[in-house]
C-alpha cells in the first residue's frame, strides 16, 4: 500500500481491516513496532509552501529528509533541531517520533519547530490543527500530541515547520580528559552561562563537547570566553572535526540493546554509576545512550524521566508508566483509533 | 453580544448543599457572600460578567483535588482561574460554577540551576518566578506584557507569549512538567527532563487547553542564563509596508533579534501623547532588540543596521545608555495604556505570515473606514502576532456591537491570510463563534475528542473555546451517560 494522496490515504485506513504500520523509511522502528501491514507513507510527496523570508516551510510528510534538508541548506536555513538523518529517513518520520539532536538545548526539539500537520486519522477522517505561524493558540495544540505519537494517533500527511538560519560561523570544544560522569560538571557549567551553547554533549575519546555558533566575531569572542570558564577542568581543545553529526545520528550497529535515558542532568551521575560506560551523551547530561546485553534489564536509582530500550527484541520502559497517564493515552487512541487499525504501530 | 450557556437550574438550587460539601474538604477556603463572589464575576474582558455561584481559594493540591471531586460528585461546573488577567474571557464563570482561584498557591517548591529548571505553584506570578531565580543569574523567559499580574496557571493554560518569543519561544517551549488535577480529582503528573514525558505528550496538549483538561497546579518551567546585555534600536519608516518588508529582510539575514515590535501611525501618536517617549513622527516604526555581550549586540546590529538602511528609513535610532533604551520601549510598553486614554477598545491578537503584513494592514485600514471606527496597530512583527485596538466608546449604544464585528472581520481577514484567530490571548468566550473560520467540524471534533478523555462530563470550563453549539451537545450527551472515560 503506497498511497499518493491524502484522499487516497483516507480511503485505505477506511477500508482496512488489519492493523497498518504507518511507514516512511522505516529507520526509526522501536523494538515492537513495524509489525503491522506497511502502509508506505513516501507516495506523499513534495513542498507545499517554502517562504524562507517567514522562516516557513510546509512540506508533505513522505519527503525524504535529506531532500528537505538539501533544500533548506540552498538557502541557507536548516532544521535547528538536528533530527538524526538514516537512508531512507521521511520528514514526517522525524516529527512522529520527535527525533532531536544536540541543538535541542538552544533552539527546541522537533516538537517545538512544528507549526501545524494535517492527518488521517483511524477513522479515515481527514484532520488539520495548527498552521503556518509560531504563535498560535487557537484552539487545543494537536501538533504537540501528534510530535512523538510514533503513528499510533494518525497517519501525518503534511507538516508547517519553523526552519532556522545557518549561523555563519561555528566552534567546537573538547575536553577529551572528562570521563562520562566528570563531563557532566564541565557541560552543567558550559550551559549555565550566558554563552549561548548550542551543543553540549559527550562522546568516548572526544571526551565532554561544547559548540558556539553566531555571528563570526561573536564566535570568536564566545569561544574564548567559554575556554577560560572551563579550563580549571581540564586541557580545553578546539576540534577540527565536526563531532554533532555523530551525536545527532546516535550509535552505529553494535552488540547487545541499546538503551535511551532521559534524566535531569544533576541525576545522570548516579544513573551513569549503576551502568556500563555510556556510548554518547547528549543535552548536557540529560540524554545517555548505551548498550546492555540483549534481554537485560538495567537497575536504576529513582529518578525523573524514564530509560527505555530501543533496539533489540522486546521493548521495556522504566520506571512503568503510572496507570492514569495509561489510562489517558488509551482514552486518547481509542478515540483517534476505535478500531485499532495503527495497533501495528507497536 | 456573547452569548453564555443558561446556569443548570438543578445546581443553583441545591446551592447550599454545594457549599457545606465544600467548606467540608476545604474548611476556610471558600466564599460564598455574594458581596465577595463578585470579584470573581470577570477577568480582563470586563464587558461580560457574571458572578459565579461561589469560590474556592485552596492551599494544596491535595485541597484542589478534594474540591474537584465534590463538584464532580455533585455535578457542578468548575472554572478554574489563575489571575484573572485573561483579555478573552477565560475565567469568566456561569451563575452555576464554583470558581477554583490558585492566588494561595503561589510557592517556589525547588530552584535548580544546574538542571535550569524550577517548579512552582501555579498561582504565582509570571514576573515572580524570574524574580525568584534571577539572583542565580537566571530568567524565566516568556514575558507577556501582564507578567506583574498574571499567573503562570493562566501561561500555561493560554500557552501565553511576550514580546521576547521570537528568540525563546511561548510557554509550551519552557514547560518541562505539570502536576495536573482531573475534573474527578485525579492526580497525575506529566512531561519530563527536557519537556519529554514517557509516551504521548500529553504535557504539549495541556498547555494551551485552556483550563478545560484538568487544573495545573504545580509547574516545572526551564529557565535560561541571563544574557550579558541586550540593546534596542528605533527604525522610524514613511508606510507600514516598508517597515514589514525590512521585518523580512532582517529576519533572511540570518541575525535572530530578541524581539522586534512594531508600532503604526495612529499608535505612536497617542503614545507620544500620553508617555512623551520622544519617537519620531512617522508611518510605522520598529524596536528591534538584541542580546549578547556588548561587541556582540555591536556586532548584529551591524547587520541589523545594513539591513534597514537598505530601506532608507526615515530615522535609525540607537541606544547608548540603559537610559536610552528605557524610553525607546517606554512608548511600546505604555501603548495599550496610551490608547485606554483615548477611549475604550478591543484588543485582538490575530496572528499571520509575516510575509502578509503589508497586505493585512492595508485591508484593516480599509475594514476601518467601512465600519468608521479607528484601530491602531501595534504588535510582535518578527512572529506575525497583530494586536490591532479598535477604538468606541462604551457609551454610545450599539458602539461595542460594531467594534466586535469589526473585529471578528479583522479576525476573518487573519485566517484567509494564512494566520489564525489568536496568537497569544487565547480563544476562552471572545473567539468562540469564529472556531468555525479556521477549522472544519472534523478538526474541532478532534479537539473535542481530547476533551472528553480528559473530563468525560465536561463540567470544566466547558462554555469556553469551542462553539456553544458544540459544547451544549457534548454536555447533553455527557448527561445522558453516552460518553465514558477509558
Amino acid at each position: 500500500m503506497r498511497p499518493e494522496s491524502e484522499a487516497e490515504l483516507a480511503a485505505l485506513i477506511r477500508q482496512a481491516e488489519r492493523p497498518l504500520s504507518i511507514t516512511g523509511g522505516a529507520t526509526r522502528h522501536h523494538p515492537g513496532e513495524g509489525h503491522g501491514a506497511r502502509l508506505d507513507m513516501t507516495g506523499l510527496q513534495g513542498v507545499t509552501l517554502f517562504e524562507p523570508a517567514a522562516l516557513t516551510l510546509v512540506v508533505r510528510a513522505g519527503t525524504s529528509l535529506a531532500s528537505v534538508e538539501k533544500m533548506l541548506a540552498d538557502e541557507g536555513q536548516m532544521l535547528g533541531f538536528e533530527p538524526a538523518c538514516h537512508p531512507g529517513s521521511t520528514i514526517g518520520g522525524v516529527f512522529a517520533t520527535n527525533s532531536s539532536g544536540p541543538r535541542r538545548i538552544q533552539l527546541g526539539a522537533a516538537r517545538d519547530a512544528l507549526l501545524g500537520v494535517r492527518l488521517v486519522d483511524g477513522n479515515g477522517e481527514i484532520i488539520s490543527n495548527g498552521g503556518r505561524v509560531m504563535k498560535n493558540v487557537t484552539g487545543y495544540d494537536l501538533v504537540k500530541l501528534m510530535a512523538g505519537s510514533r503513528g499510533r494517533l494518525g497517519a501525518l500527511t503534511e507538516l508547517s515547520l519553523r526552519t532556522a538560519p545557518v549561523p555563519p560561523a561555528s566552534c567546537t570544544l573538547a575536553l577529551p580528559a572528562l570521563d562520562a560522569i566528570g563531563a557532566i560538571a564541565a557541560l552543567t557549567t558550559a550551559l549555565g552561562s550566558p554563552l549561548d551553547v548550542s551543543g553540549a554533549g559527550w562522546l568516548p575519546g572526544s571526551g565532554a563537547l561544547l559548540r558556539i555558533e553566531g555571528l563570526s566575531g561573536s564566535v570568536q569572542t564566545r569561544t574564548a570566553e567559554l575556554t577560560r570558564l572551563l579550563s580549571g577542568f581540564c586541557e580545553v581543545h578546539v576540534l577540527d572535526s565536526d563531532p554533532w553529526q555523530q551525536l545527532r545520528n546516535g550509535p552505529q550497529e553494535g552488540e547487545g540493546d541499546l538503551w535511551r535515558i532521559v534524566c535531569r542532568p544533576s541525576e545522570a551521575p548516579a544513573l551513569l554509576a549503576a551502568l556500563p560506560a555510556p556510548e554518547m551523551m547528549d543535552w548536557g547530561g540529560g540524554l545517555i545512550l548505551l548498550r546492555l546485553p540483549a534481554g537485560e534489564l538495567p537497575e536504576l536509582p529513582k529518578f525523573w524521566g524514564h530509560a527505555r530500550r530501543i533496539s533489540g527484541a522486546a521493548p521495556a520502559i522504566l520506571p512503568a508508566p503510572d496507570p492514569v497517564t495509561s489510562r489517558l493515552e488509551a482514552g486518547l487512541r481509542q478515540r483517534f483509533d476505535p478500531r485499532g487499525i495503527f495497533a501495528g504501530a507497536e | 453580544m456573547i452569548q453564555m450557556p443558561e446556569p443548570d437550574t438543578a445546581v443553583l438550587a441545591n446551592r447550599a448543599g454545594i457549599i457545606a460539601a465544600l467548606r467540608q474538604v476545604a474548611p476556610d477556603a471558600v466564599i460564598d457572600d455574594p458581596a465577595e463572589t463578585r470579584v470573581y464575576e470577570c477577568d480582563a474582558l470586563s464587558a461580560y460578567r457574571c458572578a459565579p455561584l461561589a469560590v474556592v481559594l485552596p492551599r494544596s493540591t491535595e485541597e484542589v483535588s478534594a474540591v474537584l471531586g465534590t463538584c464532580h460528585r455533585l455535578g457542578v461546573p468548575v472554572v478554574p482561574r489563575g489571575a484573572g488577567t485573561s483579555l478573552a474571557g477565560g475565567s469568566m464563570p456561569t451563575a452555576d460554577a464554583v470558581v477554583i482561584g490558585l492566588a494561595r498557591m503561589n510557592r517556589v517548591l525547588e530552584i535548580a540551576p544546574e538542571d535550569r529548571l524550577v517548579r512552582v505553584q501555579t498561582g504565582r506570578t509570571n514576573l515572580s518566578v524570574t524574580t525568584a531565580v534571577e539572583g542565580q543569574g537566571f530568567f524565566f523567559a516568556p514575558d507577556p506584557s501582564s507578567q506583574l499580574a498574571c499567573a503562570i496557571g493562566g501561561n500555561i493554560a493560554m500557552n501565553s507569549g511576550g514580546a521576547h518569543c521570537l528568540k525563546y519561544g511561548v510557554t509550551t517551549n519552557n514547560l518541562l512538567g505539570v502536576r495536573l488535577v482531573l475534573m474527578d480529582g485525579t492526580i497525575v503528573d506529566l512531561g519530563g527532563p527536557s519537556g519529554e514525558g514517557p509516551s504521548l505528550d500529553l504535557l504539549g496538549v495541556i498547555c494551551g487547553a485552556e483550563g478545560q483538561l484538568g487544573i495545573v497546579t504545580e509547574a516545572t518551567l526551564r529557565i535560561l542564563p541571563k544574557p550579558a546585555g541586550a540593546r534596542p534600536v528605533l527604525v522610524a519608516f514613511d508606510s507600514s509596508e516598508t517597515a514589514g518588508a525590512c521585518v523580512a529582510a532582517i529576519i533572511r539575514s540570518g541575525v535572530l533579534p530578541v524581539a522586534i515590535e512594531f508600532m503604526d501611525g495612529p499608535c505612536i501618536a497617542a503614545t507620544e501623547a500620553h508617555s512623551g517617549a520622544g519617537y519620531p513622527d512617522c508611518e510605522a516604526l520598529l524596536i528591534i532588540e538584541v542580546e549578547g555581550s556588548d561587541p556582540e549586540i555591536d556586532e548584529q546590529l551591524g547587520l541589523i543596521r545594513a539591513v534597514a538602511q537598505s530601506f532608507d528609513p526615515i530615522e535609525f535610532r540607537e541606544s547608548q545608555s540603559e537610559d536610552e533604551s528605557r524610553r525607546i520601549w517606554l512608548g511600546r510598553k505604555s501603548a495599550f495604556g496610551a490608547m485606554g486614554q483615548l477611549g475604550d477598545y478591543i484588543c485582538l491578537d490575530g496572528t499571520i505570515p509575516v510575509s502578509s503584513l503589508p497586505a493585512v494592514l492595508a485591508e484593516i485600514g480599509v475594514l476601518s473606514k467601512r465600519y468608521g471606527l479607528a484601530v491602531a496597530n501595534v504588535f510582535h512583527a518578527g512572529d506575525g502576532n497583530m494586536h490591532p485596538l479598535i477604538l468606541y466608546d462604551a457609551n454610545t449604544p450599539g458602539e461595542l456591537d460594531k467594534a466586535e464585528a469589526l473585529g471578528a472581520d479583522i479576525l476573518r481577514l487573519c485566517v484567509r491570510a494564512g494566520g489564525c484567530l489568536t496568537g497569544e490571548h487565547g480563544v476562552g468566550i471572545e473567539k468562540r463563534d469564529l472556531m468555525r473560520e479556521q477549522y472544519s467540524s472534523a478538526d474541532l471534533e478532534a479537539q473535542m475528542r481530547v476533551k472528553d478523555v480528559f473530563d468525560p462530563g465536561w463540567l470544566l470550563n466547558a462554555a469556553k473555546v469551542f462553539p456553544l453549539d458544540l459544547s451544549a451537545e457534548r454536555k447533553r450527551l455527557a448527561r445522558l451517560g453516552a460518553h465514558h472515560a477509558s
